[in-house]
């Protein structure tokens, strides 16, 4: 068995965890301009919206008379928890970005009492919305741990194995993860690019005050915004329920990974996460294969460090360059 | 149509409006006149909403708008071309042409295939990226981009600026024609001499933050009647 085929398979999964642990840490950051520390948190509360609904919770909630997802086919019902995880971080994220990041709650309050606003919004404002993040993220894991105790009862991994050769095998939900990656990757390009709100968003990054002055409601494409990204933390934290031991600090795993992959990507979203998926991708499962996963993550620290030293705006602006170029050329 | 009454604007402790009063009527070109820093495109950002005023009132259409968001605003019919164009410069032509279309509610005369008749040189651009464009073909998309909002009044901040002479009395001829068209509302700040002579039925001059005289349409024939409130 060539060795190239153990990478090749190995990186797929290293590619998928990269992609999804960064997808929603790039979007809130490149358009709102927030720094969520708390992502892996977001994160957490996927896994954990999961594996609670997976394991009957919804039914236990008052006024809910049967759990919807026990009396789903055995199928779907892990699809269905995972649906819920996302969409329970994405409500989540909407009450973080109307209390705390827009801060459009406690100034409705005070102009209702004291007659006037008493927070700004964090948009732009990289240092503060990074110190108000880490504030929610230490509230959350312990409130989680307070409220769910140390560990949940984990889901069995779906789809068994595969196997390729000489006695090697990975778990084909590890493969499955990376089509998944890229599926969502595929679809935010057509969000951004073909939807109306993706060119909201994109004006107003470009320029907030002429997107106003031409009818956008920028505060809505922001809260818009943190839902998608929450979502896709959410998403994360679901599709990787299965693989982790659900605990209250299992964001911290998927942190450097997010963040590494934000830097190293650059501005551009979807094709910033797809080059430093791959890129990095392939650089962890090298190292961590041949010297186990603790090199494989001081590669991906190494690898931001050369990508800030030498293309600072990240790998996605060599692309816009020789982008650029051709248009000069044609 | 626009009324400005009293108003006081500035950057956080700066004034820099004060007692500014002026109105539009209906169907006219208005222009306000100055020097550079007297105070002219915060007029204009404290009309569209980009800049809320200290004091004062702005009334639109019979409603004060003072309080009103600027999306509201746009929405309300107010077309807003500020100073160097801020075309979004990552879009294409196309798409920031449709970032004007989208809050247009479908009963206007002007639709986004409607105004190539204007500036054709939009549609042989369509895919180019808005950035990549000379100055006076983003002045021209950046009017194009208010008109396919069907404005009822259109604002300009400084049109000549940076672009060629040949360029700038097109634009005045353009916003003439627009005028007489479709019976958009324009108000213009300025201070180029010929822009004013061409463009304005009447105009006010400011110094200072505020408004010091109004011109009319016989005094704009007068070149030197121009000239001294512009002169440095």
């Amino acid at each position: 068995m060539a060795p190239g085929v153990d990478l090749l398979v190995q990186f797929f999964p290293s590619f998928a965890k990269i992609v999804l642990a960064a997808t929603g840490l790039a979007i809130i950051f490149g358009i709102m301009g927030v720094i969520n520390l708390a992502h892996g948190e977001f994160i957490m509360v996927g896994a954990y919206a999961t594996t609670l609904a997976y394991n009957g919770a919804l039914g236990a909630l008052p006024l809910v008379p049967v759990d919807p997802i026990g009396v789903l086919p055995g199928a779907v019902q892990l699809p269905a928890a995972m649906l819920t995880g996302v969409l329970v971080t994405a409500l989540f994220g909407l009450v973080v970005e109307r209390t705390v990041i827009s801060g459009a709650v406690p100034n409705w309050i005070a102009e209702r009492t004291i007659g006037r606003p008493v927070v700004k919004p964090m948009y732009d404002r990289l240092l503060d919305s990074m110190v108000a993040t880490w504030g929610i993220s230490l509230i959350m894991v312990q409130l989680v741990r307070n409220l769910y105790g140390n560990s949940l009862n984990g889901i069995g991994i779906p789809f068994g194995q595969f196997s390729y050769g000489n006695g090697l095998s990975i778990s084909t939900y590890k493969l499955v993860l990376a089509g998944v990656a890229a599926l969502v990757l595929l679809l935010l390009y057509v969000v951004f690019v073909r939807t109306d709100y993706g060119m909201r968003a994109r004006a107003t990054i470009q320029n907030e005050g002429m997107a106003k002055s031409l009818g956008v409601d920028t505060e809505r494409t922001y809260m818009a915004t943190f839902a998608l990204g929450s979502g896709l933390a959410g998403l994360t934290g679901a599709l990787y329920a299965p693989l982790q031991t659900i605990v209250p600090g299992m964001g911290g795993g998927f942190l450097v990974e997010a963040f590494v992959a934000v830097v190293v990507g650059g501005a551009s979203v979807v094709v910033g996460t797809l080059l430093a998926g791959g890129l990095l991708g392939f650089v962890y499962a090298l190292f961590a294969n041949v010297w186990g996963t603790f090199a494989g993550r001081i590669m991906l620290l190494v690898v931001a460090i050369l990508v800030i030293r030498f293309v600072p705006q990240g790998l996605s602006s060599l692309v816009e360059r020789i982008r650029d170029r051709w248009a000069e050329v044609s | 149509m626009l009324e400005v009454d009293g108003v006081r604007a500035g950057y956080d402790s700066t004034p820099i409006l004060r007692n500014v009063d002026l109105s539009v009527e209906e169907g006219e070109i208005v222009g306000v006149m100055g020097k550079n820093g007297v105070g002219k495109s915060t007029l204009v950002k404290t009309i569209v909403g980009l800049v809320e005023p200290d004091e004062g009132t702005v009334r639109f259409d019979g409603r004060d708008v003072t309080d009103t968001p600027p999306h509201e605003r746009a929405r309300s019919g107010m077309g807003y071309i500020p100073q160097g164009r801020e075309i979004f410069p990552d879009l294409t032509v196309e798409q920031n042409l449709r970032m004007g279309e989208s809050i247009n509610d479908g009963s206007s005369a002007l639709l986004y295939e409607d105004v190539f008749d204007y500036f054709p040189i939009l549609d042989e651009r369509r895919g180019q990226k808005g950035g990549t464009m000379s100055g006076g073909q983003q002045q021209m998309l950046a009017i194009a981009r208010a008109l396919v909002a069907n404005p009822d009044l259109l604002l300009l901040d400084e049109p000549s600026e940076g672009i060629q002479p040949s360029i700038v009395q097109q634009i005045s001829e353009d916003m003439r024609a627009i005028n007489e068209d479709l019976g958009t509302t324009i108000l213009f700040v300025e201070q180029n001499l010929s822009v004013i002579r061409d463009m304005a039925d009447r105009c006010y001059a400011m110094e200072r933050g505020t408004i010091v005289d109004e011109l009319g349409a016989t005094d704009l024939e007068d070149e030197e009647t121009i000239a001294s409130y512009l002169a440095v």
